[in-house]
C-alpha cells in the first residue's frame, strides 16, 4: 500500500486546525464552522486509524507502514512507521482527540475557536510521539505538545492556572533538556538517530547507565513518577475537563511508550542495572500516592493522585521485563487511558452544572441524577479494578510478571489495589449517595445525550476489552516477545562480553 | 584597477552617503526621499554583494578578503538593516527622529560593519570597527530632547571608548609580538609560548565581547537598550552582532587559530556566564526593552558556545544560531513596534495585557516568537539551539552542553511571562489597529519563517555549510 497512512493520520488534525484558523466572518458562523471542521477531522482521523489498525499484520514484530523522507540533509531523515506497542498508542490518541472535542465543545464558554485549534494541534503532535521512528524526530512532537498544552491549561484553566501552567511547562521542560543532550550524545556514539538501525545497535557500556539517566529524567517527570509527580496534580486540577483527559489519557502515556521503547531497547544493560530503583519509586509512587489520594477533598485532585499510582503499575510492569508484565503495562496504558479521561469527564460533568469540584459539595446525586450515577459506578469499579473491565487485566498482568521477577514488590503492589478500592469507593460514596448536601444541587439536570453517547462509548470500551481483551493481545503480542528477546540477548552479550 | 570591482558594494555605499548627504542638505523636508533611497540603495547594495562569487579573493596587500563568510555576512547586514528600516518607519515619524541624518547614518554605521567583515587586517579592522562604533555613539543619542536617550549614547560611548582602547592596546601587542598586521602573518608568527601575544588576544577578546555584549562586558547593553529609541535598540540588537561576530570567527579562527589552547577556555567562560546572567537577569524585567537586551546576552552565549568548539561545524552552527536569532529579533522588534496607541508607543510588558482579546493575529506572532526565542520545538529557535549543541556535543564538551540547556528552561520562564501576560490576563485598551505596511511585512515574514523553519531545515544549512574557514 503506498498511500502514506501514517502522515496522512498525523496530519490530519493540522489541516483541520489550518482550516480553523483561516475561517473568517462573523463571530457565530465561524463558531459553529470550526466545530463542525473539528469533528469531522477527528472523526475522520479515527476511522483512519482502525484503517490502520485493520490492515495492520501482527504477526510480525517488525516497523510496518514505513515513510521515509529526506529532512536535514544526510543525517536525520523524516521516519515515520508502527509496531505492535505504538498502534495501541495511535488509537488511543485518536479515540480520546473527539472524546475532547466534544467534551470541550460543550463546557468550553470561551475562545472555542482557538481551543479546538489547540487540541488539534496537540493530537498531532501526539500522534507525531508514537509514530516517529527517529529520535530528533520523536523529541521534537515530545516537546512541542508543550505549547499547547500550555496553553490549555493557561487560558482555559480554573483559578490558579497560571501556577499549574507554569509548572507544567518548566517541569516537563527541565526533563526533556537532558534528554536532548543524550540524543545527541547517541548520535554521535553511534552515528545515526535512526531507530530502527539504534535497535540493532549496541552502545557501548560506559554510555549506557548516563544516556539512561538523561532519559529516565525526561520520562519520570512525564509518567510522573514519584518525587516528580507533584506537577500533575496541579495542572488536572487546573485544566478545562479537555485538557485533564488530553493529559491523563495520552500524554502520560508518552513516557510509558518511551520508557518500553527507548529504554528497554537501546539500554538493556543499564536497564537491568537500574531495575531496583524503578521498582522502588514505583512502590512508593502506589503505596504513597495512593494514601494522598485517600485525604483529597477536590474530585479532581483525587483522581489526579490515583492516575499517579496507576502509572506506577506501568513502570513495574515494564521493568518485570516478563511477557505478562510488558502486555500487562501496554493494556493498563491503554485502560487508564480510558478510564481516568471518563473519571474526569464525570467530573466535568458536575463542575460544568455546578461550579465546585470539592467532594463534599455534593452528595446524594443519585436521587438527582440516577444516569451520571450508574454511568460513575461503572468508572469507579474500573478504576479500581473489578474483574470484567479493562482495569483489571492490566494490573493483574503486571502483578503476574512482577511476581515472577520479586515476590516482595508485587506484595507491596497489591496493596495499591487495596487502597484504589478504598479511596475510590469512599468518593464514590460522598458524592453519589448520603444525603443531599445543599438545595441548590436538586437542580442539576441528568446527563444529556451528547454526554450519554460520549459515556456510552467509554463504557462499552472498558467493558469490552475487560471480557474480551484478546484484540489488544493480538495486536502487541509478537512485538512484545520480540522486544523481550532482543533484551535478553543484548544482556547476555554484555555479560558474556564482561566475562571475558 | 581590478581590484576596485572585489569592493564595488563598499564604494557604492560610500557613494550613496556622500550623495544622500548633499541631498538631505540642499533639498529642504527631504527626509522621505533620503530614506526611501536609502532603501533603495541597501537593495542595489545586497545585489552588489550577491553577484559576487564565492571563491576566496584577498586585496589590497592581503589586507581585504572576499570569500563565502563575508558574502553570506554582508548580505545579513544589509537585509535586515534594510528591514529594520522599513518596520521602525511609524516608530521614527511619530517619535520627531525622521530627520535626514537617521538614515544617512545608519547607513555608515553598515558601511564600517561591512568593512569589519571583509578585514583580513587589523588596521582595516579597527578602521571598519571605528566607522561603526561612531555611527551607533550618534544613533543612541539620536532623541536629542529625550533625557534618557542622551544618557543612553554618552554611557555607550564612554565604555565602547574604553572598549576600543583595550582592543586596540590588544592589536598593537599582536603587531609587536608577531610583526605583521596581517592575520595570515599573525597565524604563522603566533605560538602559545609567545606570552606578549596571547596577552594581546585576551585584549581583543575583551574588545569583540563588548561589542556582542557577553558577559562581563554586558553592563551598558540593558541601559542602552532601554534609553534609546526603539528603533535604534532595534538596530543595535540586530545588525551590529552580525559583524562583532563574524569578526569574532575571523579572529578566532585565522590568526589566533594555533593558539586555540589558550583562549578556547575563555570563550567557554564567556559562552556560560553570558548564558547564565541572560537567563537569570532578565526575569525580573519588566521593561520590554530592557528585557530583550537580557535576552540577546543570554543569546550571545549561545553563539558564542558554538564559536567555542573550534571546529567548522561549530562556526556554521554560530552562524545558523545568528541567522535564526536575526530572525526571531526582527519578529519580536515588530511585535514591540506595534504596541502603540494614539503615537504613543508603550514599552512596559503589563501593557501587553490581554493582547490575545484585542489583536489576535498580533498576538499569535508574538507567541511563535517568544516560544521560538525559548527554544521550543518545533519552532526555528529549537534548532538555532540544536546545531549548536550538537557541535558541542560531537566535542565532548558535556559541561557547556548541560548548562546551556538547563538555562534554556531557566529562560524559558521570563518568555512564558510575557506569553502569560497576553494570553492569560485581563485585556486592556486596544493598541491602534493600523500599522504600516513595512512594519506588517517583517512581522509576517519573521513569524511564517520561524513557524515553517522544520518543514525545510535544509534551506539554511546548504547555504551555511559552505561557508568553511580553515
Amino acid at each position: 500500500m503506498n498511500f502514506p497512512i501514517l502522515s496522512a493520520i498525523i496530519f490530519i488534525p493540522l489541516i483541520g486546525a489550518l482550516f480553523i484558523f483561516i475561517t473568517r466572518g462573523e463571530q457565530k458562523n465561524v463558531e459553529k464552522n470550526s466545530k463542525y471542521v473539528a469533528i469531522f477531522s477527528s472523526l475522520a482521523n479515527l476511522f483512519l486509524s482502525l484503517l490502520l489498525w485493520y490492515s495492520f499484520d501482527n504477526t510480525t514484530s517488525n516497523f510496518q507502514f514505513i515513510e521515509e523522507k529526506d529532512w536535514m540533509a544526510g543525517y536525520i531523515n523524516f521516519q515515520l512507521g508502527i509496531d505492535g506497542i505504538s498502534i495501541l498508542f495511535v488509537l488511543l490518541t485518536t479515540f480520546i482527540a473527539p472524546v475532547c472535542i466534544f467534551s470541550g465543545i460543550r463546557s468550553i464558554k470561551f475562545k472555542i475557536k482557538e481551543f479546538l485549534i489547540a487540541i488539534l494541534v496537540m493530537e498531532t503532535l501526539m500522534l507525531g510521539v508514537f509514530c516517529s521512528l527517529d529520535l530528533v524526530i520523536f523529541y521534537l512532537f515530545f516537546e512541542g505538545g508543550l505549547i499547547p498544552m500550555f496553553l490549555i491549561i493557561g487560558i482555559w484553566g480554573g483559578p490558579k492556572r497560571v501556577y499549574s501552567a507554569f509548572k507544567f511547562f518548566l517541569f516537563t521542560l527541565l526533563g526533556s533538556v537532558l534528554m536532548l543532550v543524550a540524543i545527541i550524545s547517541i548520535y554521535w556514539i553511534t552515528g545515526t538517530t535512526d531507530i530502527i538501525k539504534l535497535l540493532d545497535t549496541r552502545i557501548t557500556q560506559e554510555y549506557q547507565y548516563l544516556l539512561w539517566l538523561a532519559f529516565f529524567s525526561s520520562f519520570a517527570v512525564k509518567l510522573p513518577m514519584w518525587p516528580v509527580h507533584t506537577w500533575l496534580p496541579d495542572a488536572h486540577v487546573e485544566a478545562p475537563t479537555a485538557g485533564s483527559v488530553v493529559l491523563a489519557a495520552i500524554l502520560l502515556k508518552m513516557a510509558g511508550y518511551g520508557f518500553m521503547r527507548f529504554s528497554l531497547g537501546l539500554f538493556p544493560l543499564a536497564s537491568d542495572y537500574f531495575t531496583p530503583l524503578i521498582f522502588a519509586l514505583s512502590i512508593i509512587a502506589i503505596i504513597y500516592t495512593s494514601l494522598v489520594a485517600l485525604m483529597q477533598d477536590d474530585m479532581k485532585k483525587l483522581i489526579a493522585y490515583s492516575s499517579v499510582a496507576h502509572m506506577g503499575f506501568v513502570t513495574l510492569g515494564i521493568f518485570s521485563i516478563t511477557q505478562q508484565g510488558l502486555e500487562g503495562s501496554i493494556i493498563q496504558m491503554i485502560s487508564h487511558g480510558l478510564i481516568s479521561s471518563a473519571l474526569f469527564l464525570c467530573v466535568g460533568v458536575v463542575y460544568d452544572r455546578y461550579q465546585s469540584r470539592m467532594i463534599s459539595s455534593y452528595g446524594g446525586l443519585v436521587n438527582i441524577m440516577p444516569k451520571y450515577a450508574f454511568v460513575f459506578m461503572i468508572f469507579t469499579l474500573a478504576a479500581l479494578g473489578l474483574p470484567g473491565t479493562s482495569g483489571f487485566v492490566g494490573e493483574f498482568l503486571v502483578l503476574v510478571g512482577v511476581f515472577q521477577k520479586n515476590v516482595l514488590v508485587a506484595v507491596l503492589a497489591s496493596l495499591g489495589v487495596i487502597l484504589a478500592a478504598a479511596y475510590m469507593l469512599w468518593l464514590y460514596r460522598r458524592v453519589i449517595f448520603g444525603r443531599i448536601a445543599s438545595s441548590e444541587i436538586k437542580d442539576m439536570k441528568d446527563l444529556d445525550k451528547t454526554e450519554i453517547y460520549i459515556f456510552a462509548s467509554l463504557v462499552f470500551l472498558i467493558l469490552f476489552f475487560g471480557v474480551y481483551p484478546e484484540p489488544l493481545f493480538n495486536t502487541i503480542d509478537v512485538s512484545v516477545s520480540n522486544l523481550i528477546n532482543n533484551y535478553q540477548t543484548d544482556l547476555n552479550f554484555y555479560v558474556v562480553q564482561k566475562n571475558n | 584597477m581590478q581590484t576596485i570591482v572585489y569592493i564595488l558594494p563598499e564604494l557604492f555605499l560610500s557613494v550613496t552617503i556622500m550623495t544622500l548627504l548633499m541631498i538631505g542638505v540642499f533639498i529642504k523636508n527631504s527626509f522621505k526621499m533620503v530614506n526611501l533611497l536609502t532603501l533603495l540603495s541597501l537593495i542595489f547594495a545586497i545585489v552588489l554583494v550577491l553577484n559576487q562569487t564565492g571563491e576566496i579573493v584577498k586585496i589590497f596587500n592581503e589586507s581585504y578578503i572576499i570569500d563565502s563568510l563575508a558574502i553570506f555576512m554582508k548580505v545579513l547586514t544589509l537585509l535586515f538593516c534594510l528591514f529594520v528600516l522599513l518596520s521602525s518607519k511609524d516608530y521614527i515619524k511619530f517619535n520627531g527622529i525622521d530627520k535626514i541624518e537617521y538614515p544617512i547614518i545608519i547607513l555608515a554605521s553598515t558601511l564600517g560593519m561591512i568593512i569589519m567583515i571583509s578585514s583580513y587586517d587589523l588596521i582595516i579592522f579597527y578602521l571598519g570597527l571605528e566607522l561603526q562604533s561612531l555611527s551607533l555613539y550618534i544613533l543612541a543619542s539620536f532623541k536629542r530632547e529625550d533625557e534618557r536617550s542622551t544618557e543612553a549614547g554618552l554611557k555607550y560611548f564612554i565604555l565602547s571608548a574604553l572598549a576600543s582602547g583595550l582592543l586596540l592596546y590588544g592589536c598593537s601587542l599582536i603587531y609587536g609580538f608577531t610583526g605583521s598586521t596581517n592575520f595570515q602573518i599573525i597565524s604563522t608568527n603566533l605560538s602559545a609560548e609567545n606570552t606578549g601575544a596571547v596577552f594581546g588576544i585576551v585584549f581583543i577578546i575583551v574588545g569583540i565581547a563588548f561589542k556582542v555584549s557577553a558577559v562581563p562586558f554586558h553592563m551598558w547593553t540593558p541601559d542602552v537598550y532601554e534609553g534609546s529609541p526603539t528603533s535604534v535598540t532595534s538596530f543595535f540588537a540586530l545588525i551590529p552582532k552580525i559583524a562583532a561576530i563574524t569578526v569574532f570567527i575571523r579572529f578566532m579562527y585565522v590568526p589566533f587559530i594555533n593558539v586555540i589552547s589558550q583562549w578556547q577556555i575563555i570563550i567557554i567562560f564567556l559562552s556560560i556566564a553570558s548564558m547564565i546572567l541572560g537567563a537569570v537577569a532578565a526575569i525580573g524585567q519588566n521593561n520590554i526593552k530592557r528585557l530583550m537586551a537580557y535576552s540577546s546576552i543570554g543569546h550571545m552565549g549561545y553563539a558564542l558556545a558554538g564559536l567555542a568548539t573550534g571546529t567548522n561545524e561549530g562556526i556554521q552552527s554560530t552562524i545558523i544560531y545568528l541567522t535564526i536569532y536575526l530572525v526571531m529579533n526582527l519578529g519580536a522588534f515588530s511585535c514591540i513596534f506595534m504596541m502603540k496607541r494614539e503615537n504613543i508607543f508603550y514599552e512596559n510588558i503589563n501593557d501587553l495585557s490581554g493582547l490575545s482579546k484585542n489583536h489576535p493575529m498580533l498576538a499569535f506572532s508574538f507567541l511563535i516568537i517568544l516560544f521560538s526565542l525559548a527554544g521550543i520545538p518545533p519552532l526555528a529557535g529549537f534548532f538555532a539551539k540544536f546545531y549548536i549543541f550538537m557541535a558541542v556535543i560531537e566535542n565532548k564538551m558535556y559541561t557547556l552542553a548541560i548548562i546551556g540547556l538547563v538555562t534554556t528552561v531557566v529562560s524559558a520562564f521570563y518568555y512564558l511571562r510575557i506569553i502569560k501576560i497576553i494570553y492569560f490576563d485581563k485585556p486592556k485598551k486596544a493598541f491602534a489597529e493600523s500599522y504600516d505596511w513595512g512594519l506588517k511585512t517583517s512581522l509576517i515574514l519573521s513569524s511564517v519563517l520561524i513557524l515553517i523553519y522544520f518543514a525545510y531545515p535544509t534551506m539554511l544549512t546548504n547555504v551555511v555549510s559552505s561557508i568553511i574557514i580553515y
